[in-house]
């Protein structure tokens, strides 16, 4: 695939397609994204359902992680678009909330646990100011939300990784989002906090709210999850998780027959380099 | 640079009072030379500033960085001062130098990044390559001045190392302008800073300009190093920017400590290093004033209370003594209540001693009692022991045999709310109810 083409494809793909709905609050068109030239995600297409609670689940490296970070702007596109309500995110970051993977920080940063929960408020302070109260008491009623109020001043390096998860989504929740990205939310938490948690993701959603997870465990797909994103390196299938979980899909998601798509990504990388 | 002359009175006579401790030392020994105050509140601020920046360049792992961009700015100081020579200007003019020295830096720091993004190489060694590099360019610079500029260029000397004995009052006054501006940039940036700091990927969703707040961070970083130049030198900077930061993270878990901990000691290390040198003036400032911040550090490292190394092992042993008294209390309460023959007794003479002051067992004529709080805390801990064991009996299919060393560790430690869950646990499943043990407190 040349550059030139895939750009055509993309103005085409968008010339044919309907206009999105401004109800949609998540559409992406023929996203590619690379790594120093190697495509990890291809002309990916997808359109997320207002008010659902969503998995992006694929094997390891499948681009879930690239996905949610590309949409958000994090890493650079290659081609595509993204709309939230239509939109550019630059128009509506305000209505969009993020949770990152809990690794993606040091946790033994000089901070309590409700500094990092007022860090999502930060946005609506601006610049120079100081954290007024209102915002650290909706930075406590987020925690507290979470079970999480007794903990409030601890440091965040004497807090499990169950509790850093909880803290982190507090955080989200002071965002006062209504579009959700979450990485892994349920990465290495204990049971108490994964009700938790889920429990917290069924309000957003009950609230007519959308969220996004990234999600690693099969297992529990079908009972958390409305909906779902099959993933790897392109969508295998989107769509209702009763409909869209089925064996063939997941046999598509995780089998080998994508093998020839990463190879030609290995080839796109090494095309710049000398060969020996 | 242009002061009316109310705030010029105002601030010199700030000086002269906060330097009077100083200034009378001096006097005694050498007969007031009056510029040292201004150089000695300079390098005590020079200090605060380094320290407040140095916290937010340590948190964004950017320490490092501060060094490139001091040995960068050598090629742009001498560079500076070869231009201002030529063209007939003084070429010794404070603000030009500096001005050279921080061009060069920020292309050094560009370098730096230009490396990282074009090529494989990590930000380690594309700081070691420029630094160098740098470095040396300065050097062959500085040959050069000495030889062909009809300006004396041996004053430049100074900046490798830093000499506060050769300041003059405009030196200093510049030296303090540019620290006040990074200490008041840094306190009004503290929570933008602290964010990016901490998790930049959220800040950039959440609508803020990372790079534009990293890039302002580089800039204080700048400030303070260009400032600090000719008191502390290209060479050792850096030190001023890491140490104090370091060493305050060690006494507190919160950020804003932290900075007033590091502001101090950076201050401290300023004021010390430069009264030194002022009551000495041929030892090298930069190097007291680092060294005074290095032993800050390895006191901080040893002694503060947070995180310091010998409060630690305190705490360590403390814990294990509370478990070997644990131990001795449950041997001594299972041998009391199940009315065995004591066995020679596990328990040491100090132990014994330990136990009997803190009011855990009597001594009666050689004959070793519990009292009631020690036949509690004994009970508790043998009660701990027995639903600990049976839990992982029951729950993680461990052999009796191998649960010893976890439950030796874990009987301590189980906090009441754990212990009801056990309990629950343990009651729940209709297979194999265990024994229950009535009367027992816990």
């Amino acid at each position: 695939m040349n550059p030139s083409a895939s750009a055509d494809a993309t103005t085409s793909a968008l010339v044919s397609r309907p206009e999105h709905s401004v109800d949609s609050p998540l559409a992406v068109h023929a996203m590619t994204v690379a790594y120093h030239r190697k495509p990890v995600l291809w002309d990916v297409d997808y359109d997320a359902t207002a008010a659902s609670l969503t998995a992006i689940v694929g094997p390891n490296g499948a681009g879930k992680s690239t996905f949610v970070k590309a949409c958000l702007g994090l890493v650079p596109r290659a081609t595509g678009t993204v709309e939230f309500w239509g939109q550019p995110f630059r128009a509506v970051r305000d209505r969009v909330g993020y949770m990152p993977q809990r690794e993606s920080v040091d946790w033994d940063f000089p901070v309590s646990a409700l500094d990092v929960v007022c860090m999502g408020r930060y946005r609506k302070v601006g610049w120079f100011r100081r954290v007024s109260r209102a915002h650290r008491m909706a930075a406590m009623s987020a925690l507290e939300r979470v079970g999480m109020a007794d903990y409030a001043s601890r440091q965040i390096s004497q807090l499990s990784g169950g509790q850093q998860q909880r803290v982190f989504l507090a955080r989200a929740l002071t965002q006062e989002a209504e579009l959700y990205f979450m990485d892994e939310p349920f990465a290495g938490v204990d049971a108490s906090t994964e009700r938790a948690i889920l429990e917290v993701l069924r309000e957003i959603r009950d609230s007519g709210r959308t969220v996004i997870c990234v999600h690693h465990d099969l297992l529990t797909v079908a009972e958390y999850f409305d909906r779902v994103i099959l993933l790897n390196m392109r969508v295998v299938a989107a769509g209702a998780t009763s409909e869209t979980l089925t064996d063939d899909n997941l046999h598509r998601t995780y089998g080998g027959r994508l093998t020839l798509l990463s190879e030609a990504s290995e080839q796109l990388a090494r095309s710049g380099q000398r060969q020996p | 640079m242009i002061e009316s002359s109310e705030p010029t009175r105002f601030m010199s006579d700030l000086v002269e009072t906060l330097a009077l401790p100083v200034r009378e030392l001096h006097l005694v020994f050498f007969g007031g030379a009056h510029n040292t105050s201004y150089v000695i509140i300079a390098a005590a601020l020079l200090g605060v500033a380094a320290g407040l920046v140095g916290c937010f360049a340590l948190l964004r792992k950017q320490s490092l960085m501060s060094d490139a961009l001091s040995h960068a700015t050598m090629p742009g100081l001498v560079s500076a001062f070869l231009i201002a020579d030529a063209i007939g200007g003084s070429a010794k003019s404070i603000v030009v130098l500096l001005l050279g020295a921080a061009v060069s830096g920020v292309l050094g720091v560009l370098g730096v990044h230009w490396i990282v993004r074009n090529s494989r190489l990590r930000e380690d060694a594309a700081i070691g390559i420029v630094l160098s590099v740098f470095f040396g360019a300065g050097i062959v610079l500085l040959n050069y001045a000495t030889k062909h500029a009809s300006t004396p260029a041996a004053g430049l000397n100074h900046f490798i190392y830093g000499q506060t004995a050769a300041m003059t009052r405009p030196d200093a006054i510049t030296m303090l302008a540019i620290t006040l501006v990074a200490v008041v940039a840094c306190v009004a940036l503290m929570k933008e800073l602290t964010l990016v700091c901490f998790n930049d990927a959220f800040a950039s969703v959440s609508g803020w300009p990372v790079r534009r707040i990293d890039l302002s961070l580089m800039g204080l970083i700048v400030l303070v190093t260009v400032a600090g130049l000719q008191a502390v030198g290209i060479i050792l900077i850096v030190a001023l920017i890491v140490i104090p930061a370091a060493a305050a993270r060690f006494w507190t878990n919160r950020l804003p400590t932290m900075l007033a901990v590091s502001a101090g000691i950076g201050g401290l290390s300023g004021y010390c290093g430069a009264s030194l040198s002022a009551v000495s003036p041929k030892s090298p400032a930069g190097s007291v004033i680092v060294l005074t911040a290095g032993a800050l550090f390895v006191f901080s490292m040893l002694f503060a209370p947070a995180r310091g190394l010998l409060p630690e092992l305190v705490r360590r042993l403390r814990v294990k003594l509370r478990f070997a008294v644990d131990h001795a209390l449950e041997h001594l309460a299972l041998t009391a209540d199940q009315s065995i023959r004591a066995r020679p007794l596990p328990i040491g003479r100090a132990m014994r001693r330990f136990l009997h002051t803190k009011n855990l067992i009597s001594l009666s004529d050689g004959s070793v009692q519990l009292t009631p709080n020690g036949l509690a805390r004994g009970r508790r801990v043998a009660r701990n022991h027995r639903l600990w064991t049976q839990y992982l009996v029951q729950y993680a299919d461990i052999a009796p045999s191998h649960v010893d060393w976890s439950v030796d560790q874990v009987e301590h430690i189980l906090s009441p709310e754990l212990v009801a869950e056990l309990e629950a646990a343990i009651a729940e499943p209709p297979t194999n109810p265990p024994p229950t043990q009535s009367g027992v407190s816990s």
